[in-house]
């Protein structure tokens, strides 16, 4: 950071900083801005409590009723697990995407958020972290305990969380895309949903795979690598994606 | 020298679906001026607004500021517009203290707490500051606005509308705060069908007609 710069008009004024020094105050500039988006959304998340349970009571329902609808036993629910376990976190997370730009869309939020001076790709990554946080990061924190139901064990339930940890980001990050593409369309909530699932299919074949592979006594590191690489791709690529797909939406 | 903080438009049109909203507008806009956009509903005035403040790209035309060709979304530009469009950008579930806070925040160091508290009460909401916006009225909507112009320090204001269900204290307080930017060089676009409360000798008009 360059010393004391304490006014954005006193920024535009000063002579034009040495590289080194603007590269060190656009970090400070992007990391200031993750953390701003990040505060504010997970704030307001926890103010609004009721939608969070809303969301993670969904995912245990969903989960839950697949036992109730098909036979009890313990070789088929096992077989079902890892499956239905992976497919309602989609599910999840899709019901949780609205939230994530179309009310500051409504309510002006996302206009000054784009005229900040800050980068709006790292405050869009804030936002979908804090997305993350408080819809990702449950679920994946419940499924184990929901894995009970289905018969699956230790190693087999340490597999799902871990699978989960690694996929639900990148349904946060891809989902974000889809939202941030479907802002100010008629419609938006069918038409996220046609446009994400697919693109939410790699996640849970490896996701679920990873699963299937530790219960066939196989290992799910190339399932788990697959995943990750996924990860850091995304992180990479959407937040500029998103960042692009707000200012047209707002144009 | 660096150049002047000021606006040239030149040959601004816009264009909403097929319909040209207007053509060929023309206007410069020098430190320490107040521009008021007025005219029919649906004329453009928003979206003038909007173009003004890099949201939006004209159909047509050029927008200059500070003597440099901008684009939407120009970092330059963001820099140094604060923009209090219509919809007043609060978050129901923050109280008005926290709202604000977050706002100085998004562009700048953070507010002290005397000074956020000074600001709304600057705007008579000292005692609703801790209450979430949710239960303020849309006025008091309004002033939470006017106190965020008081402490982000921005040389352009663009304001859609901002006598919108402010009464005739609020409308005092915008005139005060306009009265002392425009003193200190600053600058301000505003779309308004009422006369803003403020110096007439720093007001420049400019008509939109009916839209085609």
């Amino acid at each position: 950071m360059t010393a004391g710069k304490p006014s954005p008009l006193a920024g535009t004024l000063a002579v034009q900083p040495a590289a080194a020094e603007a590269v060190a105050d656009t970090h400070a500039s992007v990391l200031a801005a993750i953390g701003w988006a990040v505060a504010r959304d997970f704030r307001v998340a926890l103010r609004s409590k009721g939608e969070l349970g809303v969301q993670l009571l969904f995912y245990v329902i969903v989960v839950s009723l697949f036992p109730l609808a098909t036979s009890p036993s313990r070789e088929t629910l096992a077989t079902l697990g890892p499956g239905v376990l992976w497919t309602s976190a989609l599910l999840a997370s899709l019901l949780s995407l609205p939230r994530l730009f179309a009310s500051d869309y409504h309510d002006g939020t996302l206009e000054q958020i784009a005229l900040s001076s800050r980068p709006l790709a790292a405050l869009v990554s804030g936002k979908m972290a804090a997305h993350w946080l408080t819809s990702g990061l449950p679920v994946a924190l419940m499924a184990p305990l929901l894995g009970a139901q289905y018969a699956l064990e230790g190693p087999v339930l340490a597999t799902l969380a871990v699978s989960l940890l690694l996929g639900t980001p990148i349904l946060s990050l891809l989902g974000a895309v889809g939202a941030a593409l479907t802002l100010g369309a008629r419609g938006g909530g069918t038409l996220l949903a046609l446009l994400v699932l697919p693109l939410y299919a790699p996640v849970l074949i490896f996701g679920a795979g990873a699963v299937d592979a530790v219960r066939a006594g196989v290992s799910a590191a190339p399932h788990l690598s697959l995943l990750g690489a996924g990860l850091l791709v995304a992180l990479v690529g959407v937040p500029f994606a998103v960042a692009a797909a707000v200012r047209i939406a707002l144009d | 020298m660096a150049a002047q903080n000021a606006i040239d438009a030149r040959r601004l049109a816009a264009q909403r679906g097929h319909a040209r909203l207007f053509d060929g507008i023309d206007f410069s806009l020098p430190a320490g001026e107040a521009l008021v956009v007025s005219g029919p509903n649906g004329s453009g005035k928003t979206t003038l607004l909007r173009i003004v403040a890099g949201l939006t790209a004209p159909a047509d035309g050029e927008l200059r500021w500070r003597d440099e060709p901008m684009r939407p979304f120009d970092t330059r530009l963001r820099d140094a517009v604060a923009f209090n469009g219509h919809m007043a950008a609060l978050k129901d579930e923050l109280t008005a203290e926290e709202n604000l806070d977050a706002w100085i925040a998004l562009d700048g160091p953070r507010a002290s707490r005397e000074s956020l508290a000074a600001a709304l009460d600057a705007v008579a909401l000292r005692t609703q500051r801790r209450l979430p916006v949710r239960v303020l009225s849309q006025g008091q909507r309004r002033r939470v606005g006017l106190a965020r112009l008081a402490l982000v320090r921005r040389p352009l204001w663009i304001l859609d509308e901002p006598l919108t269900a402010l009464d005739a204290d609020g409308a005092n307080m915008l005139g005060a705060l306009l009265d002392g930017h425009l003193a200190q060089g600053g600058l301000c676009v505003a779309a308004s069908h009422q006369a803003l409360p403020i110096a007439p000798q720093r007001v420049r008009r400019l008509e939109l007609g009916a839209p085609a």
